[in-house]
């Protein structure tokens, strides 16, 4: 703590009174900010070395119609150098919704500025190229205000679509040759679901790029405001659906801390358990649709089969395979099926033979290597520079990795390495990936035996679901279930950021409550929209061939990009 | 080929095998149909579907194609991405209001005949995204032949799905088989 207060004050005591305040309590160090000195400040809170906040994780709106400054935005920062992490909050009044953009000082501003201005009309004065991203063109309004109905849509028509400025200009390459433009996406066998990128080709160099999202924008933040705390769960496990046990984990681990509430150990240990599992289900999915994409088929049906035998785990565990739906707050909604702990030492022992096959046919493949070694390269600097995290920032040499720095459902208890890589290219984040499947085997063969016999839900009534059996026959738990049911749990006023090492990197959930049985606002921080904005940048002076192996090395899902 | 009488996927009438079951590959033996019900019958059998696979179910997507469930035994394995080499259209996942023109058109590219599984609650009806960039079912801007209920639908309901859609095919119940005999009827 001591450390946090020197901190705090040698900030406000750069800034004039009364433009940087301290916020009491609240689960991080937060400041409110005066937004005419917020440029200054982020430069501050970069280039000072007790401060090094250089990783930009999150940007986002919120709006309170009954305050005298409506608006909101939200910054959320961490040094990678010092356990510090900050939070800055910027009002800003309906009437001159301005806020200076800080993508000068930090490139992952880009795309969570341009969101926030899609969501709640903020402009972010100096931002390059503000216009609107998860919404399409003929969208009116912004969606997240308050008084936005969630119903209310607007259609597009096709050629209202949009289209970067540059793609209608008629451009010469240096011998006089018409450069082209090329569509990819957002229907395209390279761009595994909904993404869209314009090129334009000087042969077949991409001199230009710009990537189009939103095409999965399925409104997940409006949808959480009209619905209870667990009747977001099925909503998160549908944001990162390669992997949806880790999204609900994160979301219930974020309000726990909000409540103040910790799940049984029992609880806490399959968590980690079916967590680790998904690590390793999207790791397949994402190595093997990359091999896919360089014509490398075999690969994925050899891994795929892995994938079926997690798959009819988590089925045997709750009834669906994909989307589980299976964390409650306070825990799970039922305990596993008796032969569990058989089933997971099948896998140990049935994984690792697949993943080497995996790594006999492809690790020291000639076209492989020829075809990711050096393709699609990024520094440390970059990357934290656009706010990468996971194994894609592990790739480029930097070991942040949340499951080490802030460790959750007793990480630091296990013995496990965090892989890095120091290449920064495409083989380089599948080297990151196939090591990491292996730890996380080792996670899993641990945390098994530890599985102790117990409940896996608190047994307090103002977060879980009674028993069953009691609802039927007494009284009281009859209320319970029914007050839980029909106004939720009611979490305690205030926000607060839970962060996990999703299979992607941090998945971050920004909650603000009024102290009702719904949320009041979810931001979700979706490790993969800080990565995919750097993709634009990266494939320049690549050809179109690479484009499509550094996309599938990124590991981009739609659902958590565009949620 | 059976009873002529029993199999509605195959209108067949002298069937010589039928009649003399001695007789061996490669005999002489004809049967008379006609030319729709022969290629309809080809057609069921080798749908060549288009992945428009936007979300979650186009994970399941992937789980009915691989080796453990294996489309390929009811031959719609040819997976194609061209629009124009395809003739089902597989729409898996939420479409949202920016997706729809994209669809359309992929929809409008395809060569007939053609036919439309809706994969998904979403596909469907917009599943529980009741909100303002999702399309309530694909069925606002294309005809749908088949929808797979599910959030996402087991592999074995898409297959069935499939399933379904042959018979749909082999009874000419599809929406491309009505407009057609309905064109015809008119004299167009």
């Amino acid at each position: 703590m001591g450390d946090r207060d020197e901190r705090m004050a040698a900030i406000r005591k750069a800034f004039p009174a009364g433009s940087v305040d301290e916020v009491p309590g609240g689960d991080m160090p937060t400041l409110r900010v005066d937004r005419r000195v917020l440029p200054e400040l982020a430069r501050l809170l970069k280039t000072d070395p007790a401060l090094d906040c250089k990783l930009l994780l999150d940007v986002c709106g919120a709006d309170y119609p009954g305050r005298a400054e409506r608006f909101e935005v939200v910054y959320h920062l961490a040094s990678l150098q010092h356990p510090f992490r900050l939070r800055l909050k910027v009002p800003v009044p309906e009437a001159d919704p301005v806020v200076p953009s800080v993508f000068g000082v930090w490139k992952a501003a880009d795309w969570f500025e341009r969101e926030a201005f899609d969501m709640f009309g903020i402009r972010f004065e100096g931002h390059p190229n503000l216009k609107r991203i998860l919404c399409h063109r003929a969208f009116q309004g912004h969606a997240l205000r308050k008084d936005y109905d969630a119903g209310q849509r607007w259609l597009l028509r096709e050629a209202e679509q949009e289209l970067p400025s540059w793609a209608t200009e008629r451009v010469e390459d240096g011998d006089h040759f018409e450069t082209q433009v090329l569509n990819l996406g957002p229907s395209h066998p390279a761009t595994h679901g909904t993404l869209r990128t314009v090129v334009r080709l000087d042969g077949e160099l991409i001199t230009k790029a710009e990537v189009e999202i939103g095409y999965l924008h399925r409104c997940f933040e409006k949808m959480a405001e009209s619905h209870t705390w667990n009747q977001v769960i099925p909503y998160t496990d549908r944001l990162n659906y390669c992997s949806a046990m880790m999204n609900g984990v994160g979301y219930a681990l974020a309000v726990e801390k909000m409540l103040g509430v910790e799940a049984p150990p029992r609880a806490q240990t399959i968590r980690l358990i079916l967590s680790e599992l998904s690590r390793i289900m999207d790791h397949i999915v994402d190595i093997g649709a990359n091999l896919n994409d360089l014509g490398a088929m075999t690969p994925f049906l050899y891994m795929y089969e892995a994938r079926e035998e997690i798959y009819s785990l988590l089925e045997a565990c709750c009834g669906s395979r994909l989307t589980m739906s299976y964390v409650r707050i306070g825990g799970l909604s039922h305990d596993v099926p008796h032969d569990f702990a058989d089933s997971v030492r099948y896998l140990l022992r049935r994984i690792p033979k697949l993943i080497g096959d995996m790594e006999t046919l492809i690790t020291n493949n000639r076209i492989f290597r020829d075809r990711t070694e050096g393709v699609g390269k990024l520094s440390a600097e970059e990357a934290v520079d656009w706010g990468w995290t996971g194994p894609c920032l592990r790739s480029t040499g930097v070991a942040y990795d949340v499951r080490k720095a802030y460790p959750y459902l007793g990480y630091e208890t296990y013995d496990f390495k965090v892989p890095v890589s120091h290449g920064g290219d495409t083989y380089a984040r599948y080297l990151v990936r196939v090591e990491e499947m292996k730890q996380s085997l080792a996670l899993v063969e641990q945390a098994l035996a530890r599985l102790e016999a117990g409940p896996v839900i608190l047994d307090n009534h103002n977060v879980a679901l009674p028993p069953k059996a009691e609802v039927y026959t007494e009284m009281e738990s009859l209320i319970w279930h029914f007050k839980l049911i029909m106004e939720g749990m009611k979490v305690p006023a205030g926000d607060g950021y839970g962060f996990t090492e999703a299979a992607n990197g941090e998945l971050g959930y920004y909650i603000v409550s009024d102290g009702g049985g719904k949320p009041y606002r979810i931001k979700v921080r979706p490790p993969c929209f800080a990565i995919f904005q750097a993709y634009p940048h990266m494939i320049e002076d690549h050809m179109v061939a690479d484009a499509v192996a550094i996309l599938g090395s990124l590991n981009v899902i739609a659902g958590e990009l565009d949620r | 080929m059976g009873d002529p009488g029993k199999t509605p996927t195959l209108p067949v009438q002298g069937n010589a095998s039928a009649r003399a079951p001695h007789l061996k590959d490669g005999d002489p033996a004809f049967l008379t149909t006609r030319m729709d019900a022969l290629l309809d019958a080809a057609r069921k059998n080798s749908l060549w579907p288009f992945p428009f696979g936007t979300a979650c179910c186009a994970i399941e997507f992937m789980s009915f194609m691989m080796s453990h469930y294996d489309i390929s035994r009811f031959g719609a394995e040819v997976v194609r991405f061209s629009p124009r080499q395809s003739d089902l259209l597989i729409v898996a996942g939420t479409v949202t209001d920016k997706m729809a023109p994209v669809m359309v058109r992929i929809y409008e590219q395809m060569a007939e005949p053609k036919y439309v599984i809706s994969m998904g609650v979403c596909a469907c009806t917009g599943g529980f995204y009741r909100a303002y960039h999702v399309v309530q079912g694909i069925d606002e801007f294309i005809p749908v032949d088949v929808y797979v209920p599910g959030c996402p639908p087991t592999p074995e309901a898409l297959l069935q799905g499939v399933v379904k859609l042959q018979e749909m095919i082999a009874r000419g119940e599809t929406h491309y088989q009505r407009a057609l005999a309905a064109a015809r009827a008119a004299g167009r």
